[in-house]
């Protein structure tokens, strides 16, 4: 039986100290590159998805300085009717709506800029506080349903069993129903009642009946993923380690697994967050979301639409604002999403 | 370390029984369709300071055996005291304490790191867990570094930043952090080249002179577990067939599994490998969801006999610490069975008869 070790036992005190790996990471190589480092450095090189970032940021600017344009430069607010006023235009007098019950089109200076609409109103301002709505209900949307996607996707791929047999089937009965059939049964009858859970009483016009409507349609585009990547990531031996070191399962979801899901959350956000504002645009344009006198881009496409012949404005110019913010979101998202996985195909879709 | 070094000092882990079938379920039901006998009433005392290897092929049971070992599965049956203390049914609560002298490192070193941690964080995560102040967790995350041969600035890296050898000794060094009495290794060197494992394994032997370790070595690589060894267990099928001094058990094994192991390892010159005999064992291991009866070994044993398929051999003690579960055993001399003893330690379900003598030139191996 001749049996030779492979691995010669070496003298321990001849031997080539341990510590001399001839991989050895430079010591003056530049300071650690972490992965969002890297992911940043591949973003920045994408132009495109830049430009639309900065677009939307421009967006987002120009919807908090709603008040400054409408006390500086248009002196109105987006509430003030003017219906038999008139003002000066080219120092000509012009009808604010016509008697025929026509608004008049864009002035293109200060007051009226866009025109007016049916009540007299400044387009212009009304379409800034309405981007102050939408996106409100947009990010506030977005984050309720990461936050309740992330933890029921952490919970039903952690536990599994019951837990995420109850979890996932209920995820299934909401993605059962189609998104925008859910979002007017919803918003209707919480438009008329309002809600009430407990001491937390919601009136039927406020804003959080369309932002908790739309957070919670979109929780199972998240939470599937998540769960999906969680049911992975916990067969990793770093969950094992974890575990042997005497770690809490709330810990191991908090410190362990919640990192490694940070890449996808990233990826999602700006996608779940363009369409939870087309989303609002679709329920306020079905009267199902945000409630007149309130300003938003889905309203004013609605009540626009009736006088599309006169006052083509009235439609246009809310109708181009949501593009450009659903638009601007989806391409900065994709391009989040190449730059932290080329190799991901993430979609969202309805 | 040589079987004559080996530390006879008092037992860290005493392993009585320990059976692990995980259920197989099928159907909309999830009726029980029978069990995987992953481990099958397995004993044995590990001692304080010694390495224990365990080597047998894939999917032998030795992972599970480690895991059940750490509590990180909850055994079927049987018993494990650790340090005076019985941890078989210990909650998560009860272990923490434990959890502080028993470590383990694992077998991938690119699974085994979390990706999104900084090394500072890996290293200083259980030493956080437990309760060390802050800024003594960055001074001892350095130190330990500098222990395992990486630097002190590598704190601020992430794993992916670092070869498969050195991904190593982070986990080593992870282990290290509590000052551990036990540290259980899966297979810690089977994923790196073989330059590296020569790094590694030397590390490993110097951490335990240091630290007064004791080891238990998984490993399927036979000439790596002799050389780190004080005792080798070869398992086979869930069960241990052999249990010996590591030297012994290369010398003179005993039960045939091992013999045809031992054939299996290459000798680097082929003129010599061509010249020996060589023991094949044909066939795959059957498969543990329905273990065949008597000895699991004997589908495949080259001296199987009727008994073989009836009767589960003991673990035969045949003096000097050298245990072997065969009805029919090699190397052995009549006198050496006659004074052999049945083992404390074996299955429950074996039988008391002795082995047999088999006349090695009637019936060469």
């Amino acid at each position: 039986m001749a049996t030779e070790p492979t691995v010669k036992p070496t003298d321990p005190l001849t031997a080539t100290p341990a510590t001399l790996d001839p991989a050895q990471v430079d010591p003056a190589a530049p300071p650690a590159t972490g992965p969002w480092k890297l992911a940043w450095r591949r973003l920045r090189r994408n132009k495109v998805a830049l430009a639309f970032g900065v677009l939307f940021v421009l967006l987002i600017l120009s919807a908090l300085a709603a008040p400054l344009w409408a006390e500086h430069v248009a002196n109105t607010t987006p509430d003030r009717n003017r219906l038999a006023d008139q003002i000066i235009v080219d120092g000509k007098p012009r009808d604010i709506v016509s008697v025929r019950g026509i608004p008049m089109g864009p002035t293109w200076r200060g007051e009226y800029f866009l025109g007016a609409d049916e009540n007299g109103r400044d387009v212009m301002v009304r379409l800034l506080y309405g981007a102050r709505n939408s996106v409100f209900i947009g990010l506030t949307a977005a984050l309720i349903t990461t936050v309740l996607a992330v933890l029921l996707g952490l919970l039903a791929g952690y536990f599994r069993g019951w837990i995420d047999a109850l979890i996932s089937r209920g995820l299934d009965v909401l993605w059962a129903f189609p998104v925008l059939l859910l979002g007017i049964a919803l918003g209707v009858s919480l438009a008329t009642e309002g809600l009430s859970i407990g001491p937390i009483t919601v009136a039927g016009n406020s804003l959080w009946i369309p932002t908790l409507i739309i957070g919670f349609v979109g929780i199972v585009y998240l939470a599937r993923p998540v769960r999906g990547q969680v049911l992975g990531l916990r067969e990793k031996e770093f969950i094992e380690v974890a575990r042997a070191q005497g770690m809490s399962d709330w810990r191991i979801m908090t410190r362990e697994l919640l990192p490694n899901l940070f890449s996808t959350i990233l990826v999602f956000f700006p996608l779940i967050m363009a369409n939870a504002i087309l989303l609002e645009a679709a329920l306020s344009f079905l009267g199902a979301g945000v409630q007149a006198p309130s300003p938003s881009w889905g309203t004013m496409i609605d009540t626009g639409l009736d006088r599309l012949r006169g006052a083509p404005h009235l439609t246009i110019a809310p109708g181009v604002m949501l593009i450009m913010t659903v638009l601007s979101l989806n391409i900065f998202g994709e391009g989040v999403r190449d730059a932290l996985d080329p190799r991901a195909k993430v979609r969202l879709e309805h | 370390m040589s079987a004559a070094a080996a530390p006879n000092g008092d037992a860290m882990l005493d392993v009585e029984h320990i059976k692990q079938h995980f259920p197989i379920r099928r159907g909309i039901l999830n009726t029980v369709a029978g069990h995987v006998h992953a481990v099958d009433d397995v004993s044995f005392t590990l001692r304080e300071g010694e390495t224990l290897g365990l080597v047998g092929e894939s999917g032998c049971g030795k992972t599970t055996l480690s895991r059940t070992l750490m509590r990180l599965i909850d055994p079927t049956a049987g018993r494990i005291t650790f340090r005076g203390r019985d941890i078989t049914h210990a909650s998560r609560r009860e272990l923490r304490p434990v959890r502080t002298e028993m470590q383990m490192v694992f077998q991938d070193p690119y699974a085994s790191l979390n990706p999104r941690k900084r090394i500072s964080q890996i290293i200083g995560g259980p030493l956080e867990l437990h309760g060390v102040a802050r800024d003594e967790i960055a001074q001892r995350t350095a130190d330990l570094l500098e222990r395992v041969g990486l630097q002190r600035e590598h704190v601020n890296r992430f794993p992916h930043e670092f070869s498969g050898g050195q991904r190593q000794r982070i986990g080593v060094a992870r282990a290290l952090a509590l000052e551990p009495k036990l540290i259980v290794l899966d297979e810690p060197v089977s994923a790196l080249d073989v330059s590296i494992q020569a790094q590694i394994v030397n590390l490993l032997e110097e951490l335990q002179e240091d630290f007064g370790l004791t080891y238990i070595f998984v490993a399927h690589d036979l000439s790596v577990v002799r050389h780190v060894s004080d005792r080798i267990a070869v398992m086979y099928l869930g069960r241990i067939m052999e249990l010996s001094p590591a030297e012994q058990l290369y010398s003179k094994p005993i039960h045939p599994y091992t013999a045809a192991l031992l054939s299996a390892i290459p000798i680097p010159d082929p003129r010599e490998n061509r010249r020996r005999d060589r023991i094949v064992v044909g066939g795959e291991p059957p498969s543990p969801v329905d273990p065949p009866p008597g000895c699991v070994f004997h589908t495949r044993c080259p001296r199987a006999q009727d008994i073989c398929r009836s009767e589960i051999p003991p673990l035969t003690d045949y003096g000097n610490g050298h245990l072997a579960h065969c009805h029919f055993p090699l190397n052995v001399t009549r006198e050496e069975i006659a004074g052999s003893t049945k083992s404390p330690l074996s299955p429950a379900a074996s039988g008391d008869s002795q082995p047999q003598y088999v006349d090695p030139e009637l019936h060469p191996a």
